[in-house]
């Protein structure tokens, strides 16, 4: 009774559902005291206010269960339970059509969120305040009244000043310690300046004081903090809740007979490992018992699945297709194959060029430009008044006040917000601003071949060129087994094929399927087995050793692959291929997508050394790739992307993760990043207009409190409304304008 | 004056009030699940207490 699970939002319903074991949930589970277990589990299906009744219900009804809460912002389930029995949690949930996964434990709540909220709280209750009596003292109270207003405001701004203001100070400190500068620096200066100059003034029965504007700018700039955070922490959320691919433990088999769960880590070389199909290989080993066929995508790139016997080798993060195997570790976990890559990654982490943002760049111009033209203005009104101190002091904090780069606070958080909403709402989550400025400067794009180009399912490619009587008998054959290619020819049977008697099925794991048709063995599978010849190459039908049919598979591309390359290049990004497979189906592929340039059978290492290359010939690459051969090289590009299906290696390691099946997420991304980019400089380009205007008055000695509020808070309101025009960026993709109305009327039918 | 020395405390009491109000609502996790909150109010028989965790 789900009444949106066949809404397949993303790639991730595309791909293996690792459903979670008992054991597992064991694992995960955490004490709350008193007997009382608590779980969290990911459930991505859950879309609207009848999903989450369907959820809540149905576990609150099971045996031993205390409390369920969805939490539709983040798509997980928090479930209490009592210790002893397990509840059958999965099973339920699978049932009504909500199947649920781990995620990657996170540590506890957001103390830095928390700390934000708080800040902006506290500057927003200040702010107000200080606002309420700065426009009494504009409108004219005198002496004594205004005097104490500015006293009250005084008391106010200093809580506020210590607790909102310590995060920029905080920041700025730590950047003029490292002998950088960062936008906090004249920020922090000017605030505290500001600050000074209106204590003082203050004190003195002086009748202009900065309270107000101090206090506000601080709250301003906590605002665009806050959201830029949010939108982050949402990418970051979205992502871990991602359905881990790598297992959390196996099953070992120990030398009495006895099986037992054991966590990852705790996995040693020689232990006996049990593999069930649709598994993942846990640790490097060696096949012990059982012949089975081994998808090597996310391992190696290889789009064909490869045969596996007792003695051959095989490697954690490759899947177990169509027989249980027992296998003998190798390695531990923190040695296979696995750890390897993440090693390579941190190699390419490292040795790969700091990337420094924009706003600290400006930053680092704009800072001494500003305060040498403080400088001089104190010093040039030094000597037109004649020494006066006072005066002289006061105009050139004046100047440091209107010139508090509150627009260029904003300017990049507030894009940067707007656009990572924009990409989040298409499925994209960006994982940090600094992301978004690389990708809008790439100038060439690597892409990774299967998982990437191509989506897991091989499909059959001269259906048309096979006898109609054999495709029906192979089709027949082919829906008996699990492995890849025999779907792939189940699935290219025309609907209405007469139905074939087969007698006498076996499946030859790492070979193929054999029946008999009346006294005739039919096999599928393997031309060597099925020919009984050993230089026979292909998959094949035969009929007693004869051959009835041979089949031909090509990967299915991504959806609008074709697409997503042609517009990037149309944008003058060269693109190119680079992928572990082999040479003939890298190069079918390349055809197909009209590039020219390609690498086939790169090994992982040569990834990242193939990006460092690229690197230092000048160029800004992007990489999207997916498998855990990717990851290193997704960690040395320039800046990378990883579909939501990658290995949990790669999506860490990449800037963006895409959740449609789309390829057209790229474009997408790269024109977002590309638009922000010129509305960055717009608002950079405003903020110096501001100051052109601006700074000759102060200098001028012409600036009140109330001149300086206004030009700040028009300054920044045109920065928010300049970033705002991104919302109207037309375009992205179809499917999800589709997915929005289809949520629509969810809410509809929910409400009806 | 005199009616300043009301005023002011007053309105300080009351933004100290908005402020301790938002300073709760975030404590008690209202801002947790905006999405879900916003889907709950169409559910019959549901509780709106925020999750204790």
């Amino acid at each position: 009774m789900s009444c949106c699970a066949p809404v397949a939002e993303g790639a991730l319903a595309a791909a293996e559902r690792p459903v979670v074991s008992a054991e597992e949930l064991r694992l995960a589970s955490r004490s709350l005291g008193g007997g009382v277990m608590q779980v969290e589990l990911a459930v991505p299906d859950v879309h609207c206010g009848g999903c989450i009744h369907a959820v809540e219900s149905t576990l609150s009804k099971l045996d031993g269960v205390l409390s369920a809460r969805v939490n539709l912002s983040t798509r997980r389930v928090t479930i209490k339970y009592r210790e002893g029995k397990l509840p059958p949690i999965v099973e339920s949930l699978v049932s009504i059509g909500y199947p649920p996964h781990l995620f990657e434990e996170e540590g506890t709540k957001d103390a830095v969120l928390s700390e934000l909220l708080w800040a902006t709280g506290v500057a927003g209750f200040a702010a107000g305040n200080i606002m309420l009596l700065s426009v009494s003292v504009w409108s004219g109270a005198e002496a004594a009244t205004r005097d104490l207003f500015h006293w009250i405001s005084a008391l106010i701004a200093i809580p506020a000043l210590f607790y909102a203001g310590r995060i920029f100070f905080r920041s700025a400190w730590n950047a003029v310690l490292h002998g950088r500068t960062n936008m906090d620096v004249p920020i922090s200066i000017g605030v505290i300046l500001a600050y000074a100059l209106s204590l003082y003034e203050t004190i003195h029965s002086g009748p202009h004081a900065y309270f107000d504007g101090a206090v506000s700018l601080l709250f301003f700039l906590l605002i665009g903090r806050t959201l830029d955070h949010v939108m982050r922490n949402r990418a970051r959320v979205a992502v871990t809740s991602l359905a881990r691919l790598a297992p959390r433990g196996a099953t070992v088999l120990h030398p009495d007979g006895s099986r037992d769960y054991v966590p990852l880590n705790e996995i040693e070389p020689g232990m006996v490992i049990a593999v069930a199909v649709g598994e993942r290989i846990p640790v490097d080993g060696v096949v012990m018992e059982g012949s089975t066929d081994i998808d090597c995508s996310m391992a190696t790139g290889e789009s064909a699945p490869q045969p596996a016997q007792p003695g051959s080798d095989i490697r954690a993060g490759m899947l177990n297709l169509t027989h249980p195997i027992t296998m003998k570790a190798t390695a531990a976990a923190k040695d296979s194959f696995l750890a390897e890559m993440v090693r390579l990654m941190e190699a390419a982490e490292s040795s790969r060029a700091a990337y420094r943002r924009l706003a600290d760049r400006v930053s680092a111009l704009y800072a001494p430009v500003v305060h040498l033209t403080a400088l001089l203005t104190f010093i040039g009104w030094m000597i037109w008044s004649g020494g006066d101190w006072h005066l002289s002091i006061t105009i050139a904090i004046a100047v440091l006040i209107i010139t508090c780069p509150c627009a260029l606070g904003l300017a990049v958080p507030m894009v940067q917000v707007v656009a990572a909403r924009r990409l989040f709402e298409h499925g994209i989550m960006a994982k940090d601003g600094s992301a978004m400025e690389r990708l809008a400067n790439i100038d060439t794009a690597v892409f990774d071949k299967t998982g990437t180009l191509t989506v897991g399912e091989a499909r059959l490619a001269n259906a048309g060129e096979i006898d109609a009587e054999a495709l029906a008998i192979a089709a027949a054959l082919g829906a008996r087994s699990n492995h890849p290619l025999s779907r792939a020819i189940a699935a290219a049977a025309p609907a209405n094929t007469k139905p074939v008697q087969l007698a006498g099925i076996t499946e030859q794991p790492g070979f193929g399927v054999e029946a008999k048709i009346g006294s005739s063995v039919y096999r599928l599978g393997r031309a060597s087995w099925a020919l009984s010849d050993d230089a026979a190459e292909g998959t094949v039908l035969a009929r007693d050793g004869q051959l009835l049919a041979s089949f031909r598979f090509e990967n299915r591309l991504r959806q609008d692959a074709a697409e997503a390359l042609e517009a990037l290049r149309k944008r003058g990004i060269e693109v190119e291929i680079m992928s572990g497979d082999t040479r003939a189906q890298v190069e079918a592929i390349a055809t197909k997508l009209g590039v020219t340039r390609y690498h086939a059978g790169v090994l992982p290492g040569e990834k990242a050394v193939r990006m460092a290359e690229l690197a230092a010939e000048g160029r800004k690459v992007l990489m999207v790739g997916d498998g855990l051969n990717d990851a290193p090289a997704l960690a040395a590009a320039y800046v990378s992307m990883a579909p939501a299906t990658a290995a949990d290696v790669g999506r860490n390691a990449a800037d963006f993760v895409f959740l449609h099946e789309s390829m057209n997420a790229v474009p997408f991304a790269h024109r977002v990043a590309r638009r922000s980019g010129q509305l960055i400089r717009q608002n950079f380009g405003i903020a110096v207009v501001y100051n052109l205007i601006a700074v000759p008055i102060a200098i001028l000695g012409y600036v009140t409190p109330l001149v300086a509020a206004v030009a700040m808070s028009g300054s920044s309101v045109i920065v928010v409304a300049n970033a705002l025009r991104l919302l109207r960026l037309g375009g992205g993709q179809k499917r999800s304008a589709a997915a929005t109305a289809r949520r629509a009327s969810h809410k509809l039918q929910e409400v009806m | 004056m005199t009616t300043l020395s009301i005023l002011i405390p007053i309105a300080l009491f009351l933004g100290g009030l908005g402020l301790a109000s938002f300073l709760w609502a975030l404590r008690s996790g209202q801002y947790e699940d905006l999405d879900g909150a916003a889907e709950r109010i169409l559910i019959d028989d549901e509780d709106d207490r925020p999750a204790t965790s």
